[in-house]
């Protein structure tokens, strides 16, 4: 999948799995409080990793990577934050848990959103302005060059759908639009993508995304 | 099933894959009826996944009679305003021009529904013709599989909407997932033969006999009127809950909103069904089923 030349040049900054079949992170994650879940578990399960449906905060301390998935972000928000999972998660977070929003996830750990009306994680450096694209009628499919990835190209699926207007300096661009807006970045063990793998059968960004707690 | 199978091209809108994708976003949580944007504001407080803007709950309907039709864009472009969460409106069964006036109004999902009178007696509305998708109602398999043939993008239970009772709501979703799991067990000739009883291509039930599952998202609506009924439909089978007259002809709206938004999720958890359960005030009255005449059910509206 992953031609040699494109992953030579990520070598140094990549782990391990992306592309190959090394061990990933013993058990991931995925917010269960509402939206697309069981695709996140569904895929994971698909590449060999346990998945745990976290929806209490003490299952925080059972899984060593988390997945927030799509869905409301105003009503995931408010679940996690009413159930203490917010606290906990930052706590998890500072210890060196990764940790990647996916749509709404991607809202749910940014440090800015514009006019959101329930509070949110702020994890992670960026500005993410909500259903940037339009409504349901402008959702879109698109493919993607995304470097860490290699070739070909991922096919993207935005549904009403966030975009990163502003990274900070630790931020890394992983992925644009043909019209250069930023549709995934990574802040250290953090990920975000506006769009969503778990509804393709392409499971590159999930083995990209466990290899990084093994960095 | 054409739209399936073509291969989504870069940049292409519309898709099976987006259409159905919407509900899969959706799924666990709790879409709201509301009928102004304060309302809407309220459910978009509580938790709601999307609301469901309309000029009267299904309650208020069933007490006005005469002719439901579809809401005034005004009011359904102001309920738009008034919040970020996704908004569905209502078009009659069969009346493709209330669903293109919808569609570009920029409604986010449209629900094809028996709430309102239907217009047309042969033909549901073509789906497939349309770039914004449909939810659509069903009280059994086959009407729900018929739906999909024709574009639903994603089903509910119909149950009988504006009672706040149950009892329908239980029977369908019942016979959905009871038949679901029936045709997992059976044999290539029984297929077929359950096609034409259904009156859909066999491939259709075929790929529902290989899953064990609806090839999108199936929800539950008609009757809820609390947690307990969210969570019981969830343990049932539902991927989340459509509540209509329940929450906003309750004595106290905005909490029961969010009770019911957390026992959908939390649908195991009785503990905490039994907490958000506490002190939530008046539910709506409710109707029984024996008390509404069978020409005045919603349910059989719809085929």
């Amino acid at each position: 999948m992953v031609s040699r030349s494109s992953r030579s040049r990520w070598q140094n900054d990549l782990p391990a799995a992306v592309g190959d079949r090394r061990p990933l992170t013993a058990r991931a994650g995925v917010l269960g409080l509402q939206g697309d879940f069981a695709e996140h578990l569904a895929t994971l399960d698909r590449i060999g990793v346990e998945g745990v449906d976290v929806r209490r905060s003490e299952q925080l301390d059972e899984i060593d990577a988390l997945i927030i998935p799509g869905g409301e972000s105003t009503t995931i928000g408010k679940l996690a934050s009413q159930y203490g999972i917010v606290d906990k998660l930052k706590d998890r977070v500072a210890e060196g848990m990764p940790v990647w929003g996916t749509c709404a996830g991607a809202i749910f750990i940014a440090k800015e959103v514009p006019g959101h009306p329930h509070p949110l994680a702020a994890l992670m450096d960026m500005t993410v302005e909500r259903n940037a694209f339009g409504r349901q009628v402008d959702s879109f499919e698109a493919d993607l060059h995304v470097e860490q990835l290699g070739e070909p190209p991922f096919h993207a699926v935005f549904i009403r759908a966030p975009r990163i207007s502003r990274v900070g300096p630790g931020v890394e661009v992983l992925a644009r639009l043909d019209d250069g807006t930023v549709v995934a970045a990574r802040q250290g063990r953090l990920l975000a993508t506006s769009f969503h793998p778990e509804l393709t059968r392409d499971e590159r960004f999930h083995r990209y995304f466990l290899s990084l707690g093994t960095s | 099933m054409a739209s399936q199978s073509t291969p989504d091209k870069n940049g292409s809108k519309s898709t099976w894959t987006l259409k159905t994708g919407l509900a899969q976003m959706l799924k666990g949580g709790v879409i709201m009826d509301v009928v102004t944007a304060e309302h809407a504001k309220i459910a978009e407080e509580a938790g709601a996944v999307a609301v469901m803007a309309l000029e009267r709950v299904p309650a208020d309907i069933r007490a006005a009679g005469g002719v439901a039709r579809m809401s005034d864009p005004e009011m359904i472009h102001s309920i738009m305003e008034a919040v970020t969460i996704p908004v569905m409106a209502k078009a009659r069964i069969g009346h493709f021009v209330e669903a293109q006036v919808l569609e570009a109004i920029g409604v986010d999902y449209i629900d094809e529904s028996e709430v309102l009178t239907p217009a047309d007696l042969k033909f549901h509305i073509d789906k497939h013709a349309f770039k914004v998708p449909f939810v659509c109602g069903a009280r059994d398999l086959g009407e729900a599989l018929r739906r999909i043939n024709e574009g639903a993008a994603m089903i509910r239970s119909k149950g009988e909407a504006g009672t706040g009772n149950i009892v329908e709501a239980v029977t369908h979703i019942r016979a959905i997932t009871e038949a679901i799991s029936q045709l997992t067990e059976l044999g290539p000739d029984a297929l077929e033969k359950r096609a034409d009883e259904y009156r859909v291509p066999v491939e259709l039930v075929r790929q529902v006999a290989k899953d064990g599952k609806l090839p999108v998202v199936l929800f539950c609506a008609g009757g809820i009127s609390g947690p307990t009924d969210a969570a019981l439909m969830m343990q049932l089978g539902a991927e989340g809950n459509f509540v209509g007259s329940g929450i906003f002809k309750s004595a106290d709206p905005a909490r029961r909103a969010k009770a019911i938004v957390e026992a959908t999720t939390h649908f195991r958890d009785a503990k905490l069904i039994a907490e958000v359960s506490r002190g939530l005030g008046e539910a709506m009255r409710g109707l029984s089923l024996e008390s509404i005449p069978v020409a005045e059910r919603l349910a059989g509206r719809g085929w």
